[in-house]
């Protein structure tokens, strides 16, 4: 029976192996391990020229995403949520949407989707400022002194992003840096 | 994190391979057919030639001027559910084929060019959108 057992744990690690890529959780990384996060100047649907430098002292949720990007679309209520939940405290989302039609496709999916957060279009420069963003969604936590406290590729619980800012709203974010798989 | 994004990088390199295609040899404004063979990588799928969303990017054939399309044949998508959709996507999975009938414009060896565009996702993330280069060998009097 415990061989079976083992045989059985043995069986669905390798088919999880087999299944692409999970997603990757950094917890909040001690401060001490904290690199200041690239700035960079986007335009968000008004023309207006947003930069990351411009919520220092705020918490900053940095998402980047695509309306064609499903696990992504799951985030949005929960960051709509949050910015709701969190505002009045320092926290703010910024979507950087990697669509490559631009406003013109991502308009319609604000309104459809109702989405009350500041949002930019992206492109290659900023990207490759946070590693390439090879797959969406993929979030960078930034602190209040706008350095990156903790970065989500993939889509992650909601209960994880929940813990991450509030750590870094009451200042308790410190962690111990250990890298985590969802 | 460096990690982290290099074995991203090596996902989306391997994504979707092309197998090696046929030659294919006719008439210059007879049709000729292509077969593609498609590898996707275990764990992804990619949206098929007639997704339901009219935000997902679907699969697409094209060929270029050098050719006139009669045809571009998708094998039957299969219909899964994932944990971020609240419906079955239309997709393609593992091993398939894409078949395309076109009738060469000029006679003579050379090339048929196309491109194949695609989009893949796994459970709990997407990569870009990717266009792949199609060359097939030709022999057309």
């Amino acid at each position: 029976m415990r061989r079976l057992l083992l045989t059985i744990s043995i069986a669905a690690m390798l088919a999880g192996c087999g299944s692409g890529p999970s997603s990757v959780r950094a917890a909040i990384k001690p401060v001490s391990a904290r690199k200041q996060a690239p700035d960079f100047e986007l335009k968000d649907s008004t023309g207006k020229v947003v930069k990351l430098s411009d919520f220092k002292g705020k918490v900053v949720l940095l998402n980047f995403w695509a309306t064609w990007c499903g696990p992504c679309k799951i985030e949005i209520p929960w960051f709509v949520e949050f910015e709701q939940n969190y505002k009045d405290k320092g926290f703010v989302v910024l979507g950087v949407s990697m669509d490559e039609e631009g406003w013109e496709i991502v308009k319609p999916f604000i309104e459809k989707h109702k989405i009350n957060y500041r949002l930019v279009i992206g492109d290659d420069a900023t990207a490759q400022k946070y590693g390439g963003v090879d797959s969406l969604p993929t979030s960078f936590l930034i602190d209040r002194q706008g350095r990156t406290a903790a970065v989500h590729i993939g889509l992650v619980s909601k209960g994880n992003y929940v813990s991450d800012i509030t750590q870094l709203l009451d200042g308790s974010g410190a962690g111990s840096g250990a890298k985590g798989a969802d | 994190m460096a990690v982290v994004l290099a074995l991203a990088l090596k996902a989306q390199t391997d994504t979707l391979r092309v197998g090696p295609v046929a030659p294919v040899s006719g008439k210059r404004g007879e049709p000729v057919t292509v077969k593609l063979d498609l590898k996707l990588a275990n764990g992804y799928h990619l949206n098929s030639h007639k997704p339901e969303d009219p935000y997902l990017i679907p699969l697409r054939l094209t060929w270029d001027a050098s050719v006139e399309t009669v045809h571009v044949k998708f094998p039957e998508p299969k219909h899964e559910r994932y944990a971020f959709s609240d419906k079955p996507l239309s997709v393609f999975t593992g091993d398939f084929s894409i078949v395309s009938t076109v009738k060469p414009k000029n006679a003579g060896f050379g090339v048929l060019t196309g491109k194949l565009r695609y989009q893949a996702c796994n459970h709990n993330s997407c990569l870009p959108p990717k266009t792949i280069d199609v060359k097939v060998p030709a022999d057309i009097r």
